[in-house]
């Protein structure tokens, strides 16, 4: 089976993001003034082939942990979907 | 002109993108008259070094996070292998990343506070005498240094900072022209103005500042030779 992951990896809650408090402060000078707590983490999508979702699950969940994210700084979620094949 | 010191065998490893690999290379060779063999990061051997340094660059142009691929670099197998017996690793700026990434030192580097790429030459001090690459070091005057990076930051959790600084592990603090470590001496936003640090077995080193580029008199500025003075005076091979 095919499946395809949304990843998100975002900064730590408790780290200072300075790329979103730059963000955030160009966005209030725009005249978003209720905006507030900018964050900017990476979105990213890989495709794989496993068994089943259990099975594709715990890939992502490794690859997220070896490579993709640093625990140290950041953290991360992802939603496993299958890739249906047409034609 | 180093005659009195020990003569080592460094492996400088190059990966795709490490840019600064001939300055250390120069720095070691013809300034400290020690031998060098260049690792290409594809190799499964460390030719015999006796010491491995990963210099400064972009490898991998810096993609996902600064080392984080190339840490998975073959050579690094035998890099990781070689520290765990004890054998000395140094990583200046992208090396030092590296090592972080690779789980050998502790903590994270993250992008400078002021997202700014900085280069421009700091002032930083050595915390200790009790290490390999501050051995030579006068804890009380500071070192001038170049740094040229945008992912600087030192950052680890709490409980580890604490850890580092109760083992000696932090060898260099960012600090002002007087060596008083300070907040406006810190370019870059690092925790507790950590410029370096050592794990806890001290074989393996990283810091962030560019000593070899400030080891050869034609630049005007030869701090950064002392800590490669420290190294090989330490080393006994």
């Amino acid at each position: 089976m095919k499946f395809t992951a949304e990843i998100n990896v975002m900064p730590l809650k408790a780290l200072l993001d300075p790329q979103g408090k730059a963000v955030t402060s160009g966005l209030k000078k725009m005249g978003f003034t209720g905006v507030e707590n900018v964050r900017i983490g990476k979105h990213i999508t890989v495709e794989i082939e496993a068994e089943d979702a259990d099975a594709a699950k715990k890939e992502i969940d490794l690859a997220c942990k070896k490579l993709l994210s640093n625990p140290v700084i950041e953290d991360y979620h992802f939603e496993l979907h299958e890739l249906k094949m047409t034609g | 002109m180093f005659s009195n010191f020990a003569h080592m065998k460094f492996g400088v490893v190059i990966f795709p993108g490490s840019n600064c690999d001939e300055d250390i290379i120069y720095t070691l060779e013809t300034i400290m008259e020690q031998e060098v063999v260049r690792l290409w990061h594809k190799e499964h051997d460390l030719k015999g070094s006796d010491f491995i340094v990963l210099p400064g660059g972009f490898s991998y142009g810096d993609y996902l996070r600064s080392g984080a691929i190339a840490r998975f670099s073959p050579v690094m197998n035998e890099v990781l292998e070689f520290a765990d017996k004890g054998g000395f690793v140094f990583g200046v700026c992208n090396g030092f990343q590296i090592l972080c990434e690779s789980g050998l030192l502790p903590g994270a580097l993250m992008h400078n506070n002021n997202r700014q790429f900085i280069c421009k030459n700091i002032f930083l001090k050595a915390e200790h005498n009790d290490s390999l690459l501050t051995s030579q070091c006068d804890t009380k005057s500071p070192l001038k240094v170049p740094i040229a990076h945008g992912e600087g930051k030192y950052f680890a959790d709490e409980k580890t900072l604490q850890l580092l600084n109760e083992n000696g592990q932090i060898l260099f603090r960012y600090c002002d022209e007087n060596g008083n470590v300070t907040d406006e001496s810190n370019p870059n936003g690092s925790l507790q103005n950590i410029a370096g640090i050592s794990n806890q077995k001290k074989n393996v080193f990283g810091m962030m500042p560019h000593p070899e580029r400030a080891a050869d008199e034609e630049l005007f500025n030869t701090d950064g030779r002392m800590i490669f003075e420290s190294i090989v005076s330490t080393v006994k091979v």
